[in-house]
């Protein structure tokens, strides 16, 4: 199947298909719509205005560039390759989710939408999505999960003081999967005046692509960055994925790079041999939810199936479709590690760093914990840190058994 | 009768005709269906419950919840809808629903079992023309119509590419919007449906957000038939093993309000 392409950075098509996923599979309502968005992204690409107000506002509002950053204790510990972190979670509001939010709300702005709809899962792309609505003033409809706002407090608390209104969502199993269901739904029902920011680099055409491309910074950042340091690109890059949006930033850039390999890191919550984890890819077969065609969590009758992970930002039953490609292609490899394995590492780079790491990053330190000791010691390994774990301390202390 | 002519005898009654939509294993399936004809529907949707179903408002929602909760599968959607053709060999039946049950095992044999099972047409909610080049063909293949969706948001540039390939019916949305919520003026949907009919000989119904005679009644005025959903679909979770004499009762009254209207001009 994978006959290599001249290059990996060339896609989607026209059509918005990335090889045979991605594409447009939406209700007629919101076919004019989203012909109407991909029309005014591409004049936004070409407008240099656009992409200057896109950088100032990444550099004096997001923090941006995020530090590139050895993690030499854990490097000691592990004992093998060197591990560095693209520390994404020191962005304004703490995670890689601000850096697509300022892209999509520059374009509401200029598409003249006056109200903002958005779903999230862990909390942190609703955050984010408050946080630009409240910059730019702009009415905002975050829809959650009932059960992630249980799970996930704090972040429903800093959404609300950011001005938004959350919309606990109580259909299917009130998850991220149902929450952008309901987002979908506000949307069709409000075409006039509404923007969609979706979270992740999935959806209809063409999110999969703008979100991609709007993260990566990150990517083009850590190259840079990594050339300035030592002189030379990582051998490995190791990114955790959920829709998959942080790690496609990170490894978009280095695509044509062929002497960088690169890895993501599915959840596989209580284990990929039973039925609670959430690891698309790996565990999942080809169908069409959300607009687009990509792996799925689904029964025999195409039935979407719930996904578990001790992260809520990573149990969602799909993953964007650039990583279905990319997965054909063989040009990026999957694994997936389990809710233990991720909470163990959580604790490994609280003690050895001095940082504490959301629960979605957890899983890509988990997965390097694993294979960095059998890299040589000069080998260089890049993971994206691309959250802070301060909303999942709740979550970490219940599993430890510890009373707050 | 073929599949053909069984949807267009519907469309070429001396009135408008009324279609009428429930559930696939939401309560007892095949004694609603019946109710239905007997109440006097013209046409029947049959709706392929589905986990996340978008489009949907919250009665059709909690249909298919209902539906799938009881451990309904896709083989038993297709019987359903098999032993209602037997029982109806003249009653024209339409499977709606999502694009993923139906291409799970591949779009040529969803087409194959739904040709199988009878029915005559099929809507797919979240497959669009630019994304049609796979089930819609499989359907016309074996003479099964692919029944497109035409919205308030389609304009006039766009309706070509959405009647290119269609047959049946075409099923104008009234509202921008899911189903079961509010309800369009009839201006607009008059003002749509003449523009519509300007490009296309096929009939138009128009669907989403109707639920009562009245509302049934004066769109038959102005469209070739008009699509009534969840408010059979509340009928059916409100009255569980009753609901068939409750939907032959409202069938009746929607059939009475809709076959009334005088026949739009083509």
């Amino acid at each position: 199947m994978a006959s290599n392409p001249n290059t990996y950075r060339n896609q989607p098509d026209e059509r918005g298909h990335f090889g045979d996923y991605g594409g447009r599979y939406v209700a007629e309502t919101l076919m004019p719509l989203i012909l109407d968005l991909e029309r005014e992204y591409r004049a936004a690409q070409a407008d240099p205005e656009f992409q200057r107000e896109f950088d100032d506002l990444l550099e004096h509002y997001v923090g941006r560039p995020s530090p590139l950053y050895f993690a030499e204790r854990l490097t000691e510990a592990l004992g093998g390759a060197q591990v560095w972190f693209k520390r994404d979670e020191l962005n304004h509001t703490g995670a890689h989710k601000i850096n697509n939010c300022i892209g999509q709300i520059l374009l509401a702005r200029r598409m003249g939408k006056t109200r903002i709809i958005a779903e999230t899962g862990a909390g942190q792309h609703g955050v984010a999505t408050a946080t630009v609505c409240a910059r730019f003033g702009l009415p905002c409809v975050i829809y959650m999960g009932a059960e992630d706002v249980k799970r996930q407090s704090p972040n429903v608390f800093r959404m609300k003081l950011l001005g938004a209104e959350v919309v606990p969502v109580t259909s299917g199993g009130a998850t991220l999967k149902d929450a952008m269901n309901e987002g979908l739904r506000d949307w069709v029902a409000n075409v006039h005046d509404t923007f969609y920011i979706i979270g992740t680099a999935a959806g209809p055409h063409p999110y999969p692509e703008l979100v991609r491309d709007f993260q990566s910074v990150i990517g083009r950042e850590a190259r840079q960055q990594m050339q300035d340091r030592i002189g030379r690109l990582p051998d490995l890059l190791v990114a955790a994925i959920g829709g998959g949006s942080n790690a496609l930033g990170l490894f978009h850039p280095f695509l044509d790079d062929p002497e960088v390999k690169m890895l993501g890191v599915e959840a596989a919550g209580h284990g990929l041999d039973g039925d609670e984890h959430a690891a698309s890819l790996l565990g999942g077969v080809p169908g069409v939810l959300h607009g687009n065609k990509t792996y799925l969590l689904q029964d025999e009758d195409g039935q979407i199936t719930e996904g578990h992970s001790i992260s809520a930002g990573l149990d969602y039953p799909g993953i964007g479709p650039e990583h279905a490609w990319l997965k054909e292609m063989e040009r990026v490899e999957y694994t997936a590690v389990t809710d233990e394995e991720a909470l163990e590492a959580f604790q490994l780079l609280c003690r050895t760093e001095g940082i504490i790491p959301a629960l979605e990053p957890s899983h890509a330190i988990a997965a390097v914990a694993k294979i960095a000791k059998d890299m040589p010691k000069d080998s260089v390994i890049l993971a994206n840190l691309c959250g802070r774990g301060d909303k999942d301390i709740f979550t970490v202390a219940e599993r430890l058994g510890v009373e707050m | 009768m073929s599949a053909e002519s069984r949807l267009s005898n519907a469309f070429s009654k001396p009135h408008p005709a009324l279609v009428c939509f429930v559930t696939a294993g939401d309560g007892d399936t095949a004694a609603n269906l019946d109710a239905l004809v007997e109440g006097g529907a013209d046409v029947i949707e049959l709706g392929m419950p589905f986990t996340d179903p978008m489009a949907d408002g919250p009665a059709i929602q909690a249909a298919n919840l209902r539906s799938l909760g009881a451990g309904t599968t896709t083989a038993d959607v297709l019987r359903i809808a098999r032993k209602f053709r037997e029982r109806h060999p003249e009653v024209p039946l339409v499977l709606m629903g999502y694009a993923n049950p139906m291409i799970r095992r591949g779009p040529e044999w969803f087409a194959n079992a739904a040709k199988e099972a009878g029915a005559d047409g099929v809507i797919c909610v979240d497959i669009p023309p630019e994304e049609d080049d796979a089930l819609g063909p499989a359907l016309r293949e074996r003479s099964i119509a692919p029944i497109r969706l035409a919205t308030p948001t389609t304009d006039a540039k766009r309706l070509p590419q959405v009647l290119e390939g269609s047959s049946g019916f075409l099923y104008y949305v009234a509202v921008a919007g899911i189903t079961g919520m509010q309800q369009a003026a009839i201006e607009s949907i008059e003002a749509n449906v003449s523009r519509i009919k300007q490009s296309t000989d096929i009939p138009v119904a128009v669907g989403f957000g109707v639920r009562t005679p009245e509302q049934a009644a004066e769109i038959a005025e102005v469209a070739d038939g008009v699509v009534v959903g969840s408010a059979l679909v509340e009928l059916v979770g409100e009255h569980g093993e009753k609901a068939p004499e409750k939907l032959r009762e409202y069938t009746a009254s929607l059939a009475k309000a809709v076959h009334s209207a005088a026949k739009a001009s083509a």
